[in-house]
This record gives C-alpha cells, sequence and structure tokens, in this order.
C-alpha cells in the first residue's frame, strides 16, 4: 500500500464520518429542536421522539468514530482542536449527556411536569449540540490561532468569531431544516402535515447560513473544484426546498442528503492539504502530512476500516428497514408506569 | 488548585462515575441475554418475565453509561493533549476500534432491541440482544488495551521522540491487558450479581412476608440464584485473574505493588499486610503498626515463599537513576518546573484502595452464597435482616471495582504512561507534562459543570431504578401479557 497516499484518504475518510454525522444527527437534531413547534400535546411529541427512538443513539456514534478516527490518524488535530474549542465542547457534551438520557427517562414517569422538563433537556440538548458542532467545525476550517506547539493563543473566545458562529447557525439551520422534513417523512396524519407546511416555510430561510458559510470558505480557502461542490449544494438546497413545498418529502429529503454531502466536500475540500490552519501564522498549521500518524498505524485502521465500514452501513441501513413504517398518534401506546 | 490538579481531579470523578453504570451494563447485558435465550428455547413464562423486568433496569441504567462514555472519548484531546499528541499513532487506534467495532454495534442493536419485540422474528430478536451485549464487552477489551498500554507501552519503537506503533498484535494482547480484561468483566458480573441477588432477595422475602408462594412461577428464586452463582464465579475469576495482575505488577510496575502495601523498605521475605492503623503515608515507616501474613507477599509477586520484595525507598533511588531527579524547567508545568519529582504514590490511597478492593469483593460473593444458601430447596428466608444485607450488598462490588480502578491509576502516578522496565528507552510520559494549556478557569468550570450534571444524574438514575426494581415484574409486562405477540398490530410494542 505505500504507493497510496493513506493521510489523505484517511483525511477523506473522516470527512465521511463527518458526513456521516451531520446528515443521521442532523434529522435527530431537527427532531428535537421542533418538538415544541410540531407537538401540540404529549402523544404528538411522543410520535417525534418515536420517529427517531430506534435510531438516534447509532446514529451518535458517528461523532464518536469521527473523533476517535481524527485522534488514531491525526493525533495534533484532535488535541489541538479539542483543547482550543474547550468550552464550547463542553457545552456539546453537556447537552448530549442531557439528550441521551431525556429520551430515555422521559416516559418513565407518569407525570405532566416530569415529561416537560425532559422536553425541554431535549430541546436544549439538541439545539446546543447541532451550534457546537457547527463552530467546531467551521473552527477547523477557518483556523485557530495557533502557536509553534498547536496549543490556542488568546483566550477562549478566540474561537467565537462572526465567521465560526455563522458555521454555528449553518449547522443548526440545516438540521431544523433537515428534521422537518424528517418528521413529515416519518409521520402520518395532522403532525405530518403540519411538518410540511413548516418545513416548507422554514427551508428557504434555514438553508441560507449554510450557503453563507460555504461563501465564505470557498472564498478563502477553496479551489476551483470546490466551485464545482458550492453549486451541486446550492442546486440540492433549492431542490429539497422546491420538493417539500410539493409534498414530495421523500425527495426533499434525498436533495438535503446531498446537499449537505457537497457542503461536506466544500469544507474539507477547501480545508485541505491543512487539517486545522493557524491564523496567526501558516507555518503553525496543522497539515494533513505532518500530523498523520506513522504509515503502519494507518495501514491497520485502512484494513479495519475497509472491512467493518461496509458491514456498519449494512446493518444500520437494515435498523432503517425495520422501522420504515410512518408513525402517528394510533401506534403510540397507553402511558403505563409502575 | 492549577490546572494539573483540576485535570485529574476531573478525569479521576468522570472516569469512576462513568465506570459505574459501564460494568453493570456489561454484566446485566450479558445476563439479560442469556434470560432471553432460555425463554426462547424453553418459552416459559418465568424467564420472559425476567428478561423484561431485568431489561428494564439495564436500559435506564445504560442511557447514562453511554452519555458520560461521550465525554471520555474527547476528554483525552481537550484536557490532556499534550499526552494525546505523544501517545496518538499508538493509543489513538485501540479508540478508533473500541467505536467501529464495538459502539456501532452496541448502540445500533440496542435500538432494534428495544423497538424490536413485535418487529423480529424471536430468534432475530435475540440475535440482537446478544449482539448487543457482546458489543459491550468488545468495548471493554479495547479501552482496556489501550489503558493497558499506558501501564506497560509494548509493541512501539521512539520516532522524533514519540512513541510509534510497529506491532499492533502486541499492544492487542499485552499481557497487561490479557489479565486486566477478564478482571474488569468478572468485576462487571460481581456487579450485575449483587443486583440480582439483591432486588430478586428482596422481592422474594416480600412475596414471603405477604404469604403470596406462588411469586411468579419463581421469577426472584431463579434471579437470586442466578445472581449468587454467577457472583461467585465472578470472585472466582477476579481472584484468580487479580493475582495474574499482581504478578505482572511486581515485573512491570514495582513502585507501584510496594504502594500497595506501603511497603517501605525492601524485605525477603515480605509479609502481605492485612490491616494497619497508623499513617501509612510516613515514608520511614516508624509510627504504622501493621498486622501481616508473613512471606505471602513474596509469594503472591514470585510464587515463591523467600523471596525478595522491594520497598519504596530503594525504588526511589532506582527511579531517580533511571528517570531524572527533577521535572524540566517549563512554564507549562506551572509550580512543578525545575521541581524534584515525586516518585512514590499516594500511599495511604493505593494501601487503603487495595486492600478495601479485595475485601469488598469478598464479602459481596459471601453474601451471594449465604443467600444462595438461605433460599435452597424452596426456602423463602423470614428474617428482617435478609432483604436489607442483600441491598445493602448490592454497593460492594461497585464499590471494590471504583477503588481497584482508582488503585491502578493512582498507583502509576507520577506517571502517565509508565516505563516498561524491559521496554524501548524514553516511552513514558509524566502526567504533569500531558496536561493541556488551558486556563485553570477553563478546567474549573468543565469540572464544576460535569460533577453538578453527574450528581443529578446519579440521583435521577437512584430514583428511577429503585421505582422499577420495586415495582417488580408487573410495571415491565405489558397489559395483555401476551409473549407471543406475532399479529402486527397498530399499536408499537414498546414506545418511548
Amino acid at each position: 500500500m505505500s504507493t497510496v497516499d493513506l493521510p489523505t484518504i484517511w483525511f477523506v475518510v473522516i470527512a465521511a464520518f463527518w458526513l456521516g454525522y451531520l446528515f443521521l444527527e442532523g434529522f435527530d437534531f431537527g427532531v428535537g429542536m421542533l418538538l415544541p413547534v410540531l407537538g401540540r400535546d404529549d402523544t404528538d411529541r411522543r410520535v417525534m421522539v418515536n420517529t427517531i427512538g430506534p435510531v438516534w443513539d447509532g446514529n451518535e456514534v458517528w461523532l464518536i468514530v469521527a473523533v476517535g478516527a481524527t485522534f488514531a490518524a491525526f493525533p495534533p488535530w484532535y488535541a489541538s482542536l479539542s483543547s482550543a474549542v474547550y468550552l464550547p465542547l463542553l457545552v456539546v457534551l453537556l447537552a448530549l449527556i442531557g439528550r441521551g438520557v431525556a429520551f430515555e427517562w422521559r416516559g418513565k414517569v407518569d407525570s405532566d411536569r416530569w415529561r416537560r422538563n425532559w422536553d425541554r433537556v431535549i430541546v436544549a440538548g439538541s439545539w446546543l449540540p447541532a451550534l457546537g458542532v457547527g463552530l467546531l467545525l467551521s473552527a477547523s476550517v477557518l483556523g485557530i490561532p495557533l502557536d509553534a506547539q498547536g496549543n490556542r493563543v488568546g483566550s477562549w473566545l478566540e474561537v467565537v468569531r462572526w465567521d465560526t458562529v455563522l458555521g454555528a447557525i449553518a449547522v443548526a439551520g440545516f438540521a431544523l431544516v433537515h428534521g422537518a422534513v424528517f418528521v413529515a417523512l416519518k409521520t402520518e396524519g395532522e403532525i405530518r402535515e403540519r411538518a410540511r407546511r413548516l418545513a416548507t416555510g422554514v427551508s428557504p430561510v434555514g438553508l441560507l447560513p449554510l450557503f453563507g458559510l460555504l461563501a465564505v470558505v470557498q472564498l478563502r480557502h477553496g479551489s476551483d473544484w470546490t466551485w464545482i461542490a458550492v453549486a451541486v449544494a446550492l442546486l440540492a438546497g433549492a431542490a429539497a426546498v422546491a420538493r417539500i413545498a410539493v409534498g414530495r418529502e421523500g425527495q426533499a429529503f434525498a436533495a438535503l442528503a446531498v446537499t449537505i454531502t457537497a457542503s461536506v466536500v466544500v469544507l474539507f475540500g477547501s480545508l485541505y492539504p491543512d487539517v486545522l490552519p493557524s491564523t496567526v501564522d501558516t507555518a503553525n498549521s496543522l497539515t494533513v502530512a505532518e500530523s498523520a500518524s506513522s504509515p503502519y498505524t494507518l495501514e491497520i485502521m485502512t484494513w479495519l476500516g475497509a472491512f467493518v465500514a461496509p458491514v456498519v452501513l449494512l446493518y444500520q441501513g437494515w435498523t432503517y428497514w425495520v422501522f420504515r413504517r410512518r408513525i402517528g398518534r394510533r401506534h403510540v401506546p397507553a402511558v403505563r408506569v409502575p | 488548585m492549577d490546572v494539573l490538579d483540576l485535570a485529574r481531579w476531573q478525569f479521576g470523578i468522570t472516569t469512576v462515575y462513568h465506570f459505574l453504570m459501564v460494568p453493570l451494563t456489561i454484566g446485566l447485558s450479558v445476563l439479560v441475554a442469556v434470560m432471553q435465550t432460555a425463554w426462547v428455547r424453553t418459552g416459559r413464562h418465568r424467564y420472559y418475565a425476567m428478561t423484561k423486568f431485568w431489561g428494564k433496569l439495564l436500559l435506564i441504567n445504560f442511557a447514562a453509561g453511554v452519555v458520560t462514555g461521550i465525554v471520555q472519548e474527547f476528554q483525552f484531546g481537550m484536557t490532556w493533549s499534550a499526552y494525546s499528541r505523544f501517545v496518538g499513532d499508538v493509543f489513538g487506534a485501540p479508540l478508533a476500534m473500541e467505536g467501529l467495532v464495538a459502539f456501532f454495534v452496541e448502540s445500533t442493536f440496542l435500538g432494534l432491541w428495544i423497538f424490536g419485540w413485535d418487529r423480529l422474528p424471536k430468534k432475530v430478536h435475540l440475535a440482537c440482544a446478544w449482539a448487543f451485549s457482546l458489543a459491550t464487552v468488545a468495548s471493554a477489551y479495547f479501552i482496556i488495551a489501550a489503558n493497558s498500554w499506558m501501564q506497560h507501552p509494548v509493541g512501539a519503537e521512539i520516532v522524533d521522540g514519540r512513541p510509534r506503533l510497529t506491532d499492533i498484535w502486541a499492544v492487542l494482547t499485552n499481557n497487561t491487558t490479557l489479565a486486566a480484561f477478564p478482571h474488569a468483566i468478572a468485576g462487571a458480573f460481581a456487579v450485575a450479581a449483587a443486583l440480582l441477588v439483591g432486588i430478586g432477595g428482596w422481592h422474594l422475602w416480600r412475596k414471603g412476608r405477604d404469604g403470596d408462594p406462588e411469586e411468579h412461577d419463581g421469577i426472584w428464586r431463579t434471579s437470586v440464584k442466578l445472581g449468587a452463582l454467577v457472583g461467585a464465579v465472578a470472585f472466582a475469576g477476579l481472584a484468580v485473574t487479580g493475582d495474574m495482575q499482581g504478578k505482572l505488577m511486581f515485573q512491570q510496575q514495582p513502585m507501584k505493588m510496594a504502594a500497595a502495601e506501603a511497603l517501605c523498605n525492601t524485605e525477603e521475605p515480605a509479609g502481605f499486610s492485612i490491616f494497619a492503623y497508623g499513617d501509612v503515608s510516613r515514608p520511614d515507616c516508624e509510627n504504622v503498626k501493621s498486622f501481616t501474613v508473613p512471606a505471602l507477599l513474596s509469594f503472591l509477586a514470585h510464587n515463591d515463599f523467600d523471596s525478595q520484595v522491594k520497598g519504596v525507598n530503594e525504588l526511589v533511588a532506582e527511579y531517580r537513576a533511571k528517570y531524572g531527579t527533577n521535572y524540566p524547567v517549563d512554564e507549562r508545568l506551572g509550580e512543578l518546573s525545575g521541581k524534584p519529582i515525586d516518585y512514590v504514590p499516594i500511599l495511604p490511597v493505593t494501601y487503603w484502595a487495595f486492600r478495601l478492593m479485595i475485601g469488598l469483593g469478598a464479602i459481596s460473593a459471601g453474601i451471594g452464597v449465604l443467600a444462595l444458601w438461605l433460599t435452597r430447596r424452596g426456602r423463602v428466608p423470614r428474617t428482617k435482616w435478609f432483604p436489607r444485607m442483600v441491598l445493602a450488598a448490592i454497593a460492594l462490588p461497585f464499590l471494590a471495582n471504583s477503588l481497584g480502578w482508582i488503585f491502578t491509576e493512582m498507583g502509576r502516578q507520577p506517571f502517565v504512561v509508565v516505563p516498561n522496565p524491559t521496554g524501548v528507552d524514553g516511552m513514558w510520559m509524566f502526567t504533569a507534562t500531558g496536561v493541556s494549556s488551558l486556563s485553570a478557569g477553563e478546567v474549573l468550570t468543565s469540572l464544576i459543570a460535569l460533577t453538578t450534571v453527574y450528581a443529578v444524574l446519579a440521583v435521577l438514575e437512584l430514583f428511577l431504578i429503585t421505582k422499577y426494581a420495586r415495582a417488580g415484574v408487573e410495571g415491565v409486562l405489558p397489559p395483555d401479557d401476551k409473549t407471543d405477540k406475532t399479529e402486527e398490530g397498530d399499536e408499537l410494542a414498546f414506545a418511548y
């Protein structure tokens, strides 16, 4: 495998993990964000939570794997990014903690107050990680003031700038639209209608920050070929807006998949050959070539990934097949707790 | 407190906390899969009810285990970025493998198991339970392989001042891993076993008190028996693997073992201290009175009652000669910059954690066996102390697990990567040099936030576990009690 550029392959693999995360957890977050908007009563909200019930935990693993693979393949990238974005990352983690237990625990006590409180945790636990992950990714693409040791110069506020905040809103906006389309796709009855109307109204605005981010990234760091991805993202986004407006939920969802794929291509394509640019001195930037682990480590990981990743896609795909049925109020069993 | 102290407290608190949920998930998920297998094979209602009841407690606990695990994946980079840069080439691989091989299977098949009761054929559904539970075991293997590499680095060379992986097989079959992994798994089964004996025993006693001999086809009696047997086997496994670990520790981390005994001076033969009073932290050991079993420590170390065991004082001299007397002068080391290196772990912690781990584990297994005896041949214990004893005993293996990890992690200080005496030169790192370059305010914020949230989680989890444990099987069985629901109705068999 010596002729293959393993660091570049792993850069692409990590981008693919992030894509998997943004696409899958994107609608999980969207469902959580929209809980109080689309869910008129507790039964509605249970319908929504149960659209992602069997899958949200598996979706979240894409984040763990993206981060774990970064640690293994590009240790300095993992170390510098996560320590520089320390406090925003802390917020993401706390929010994910709350959201995870909220799904599992909200139905375990028959009390309106109990459920309302957990619903609040789900809403906050969906907005905050979407914003935080957007901030983290855009900080990695747009750069952080790094010194020669790879440590952040200045306070934690150095990573909270207008451009990274735009990145935060971009991911949250995408998740919002994606979630609305997902609810329309996975439910039946009134809630489906409401989700479709909401997606129709929200999608033109909700996708704008993402396009704004892509424009900023493309103008600052993009190459000629990433313009193609920008164009694809825009067209697919427009198609998503158009298809949901005429009630074609499946097509809109597919168009959003293309949108986020093209967006990840723009972000990581513009980042390459860096993994984490330094905004104070380009000599301090972390690059794919210099940050990569040894060829042996990457080779081991490549073999493992080549065998395991297709199997993962198969059984995760099977899960979506098993739970393919739309659900509605009539499917939700009565509350029965001891 | 400076960044180093805060970061260490944070890692200690979050990891010990995470490892309260993890062993219960590992042990209980396998036992629930066993119960479900018994149900699928025999069709007996007892096993179905057991699967549902213990499965519910498993799920309440699993949620908290997963979410606190996410923190761990990020924490190396967030607070220990210098460490992460140093070891990433070797240490990152088992972590990535854990995600790819174990976490995906675990979370996906758990979702299928929870929601799949009426969607999947019985045997496929059972296979999901096994996939999930075996994946939890696999995840333990990978993370312990990573941890064992820090205790005993192998399979790597030093290039440009950093460890570089040369042999992944050596890392995955590190003898430290092969001893620590079964030890941790046995500890996980001890925890699940104590839960079965405790809650099962309480229900059994209550049914006896209320004069309800039917007691759901013997659900609680079977649970107590299963728990007691698993607990006894687990404790035997803990003793054997613990002994293996001890012998490796004498070779690989002699200071840790001397610290476990608070053995100040080299002895030949060395006795095993059962109990001490006085201040074990005194380096001169003058004020310590210790009850010892003569020559036992020598035997534990070398399988030889006459062999020599090195004491802390001799080892300090050796360590100074090998790894230096002072920390480098570096502003990032803060107060420690240029200061002498203290090679001795905190002796009261290592000494007492080691003893309590063994003692609490043994008491826990003993209570399980006692419960087995008291419930033999259809007997129902009537005394009031029985439920109190078995319920209180649930805490013991949890504490023993925590103390074991506190011992092994604090016993390797001041190193984060412990030098391998027969390994590559220069492959070690001081904990103080591994910490991130952050402000104390940042780490203090996260320490307070995480500790607070974890405390709230603990209260809520205990509340929910107690609520569902108390309610018994009535709380978890479907209303019509249809155990073989084949017809696909409108209602979901399970929904959040």
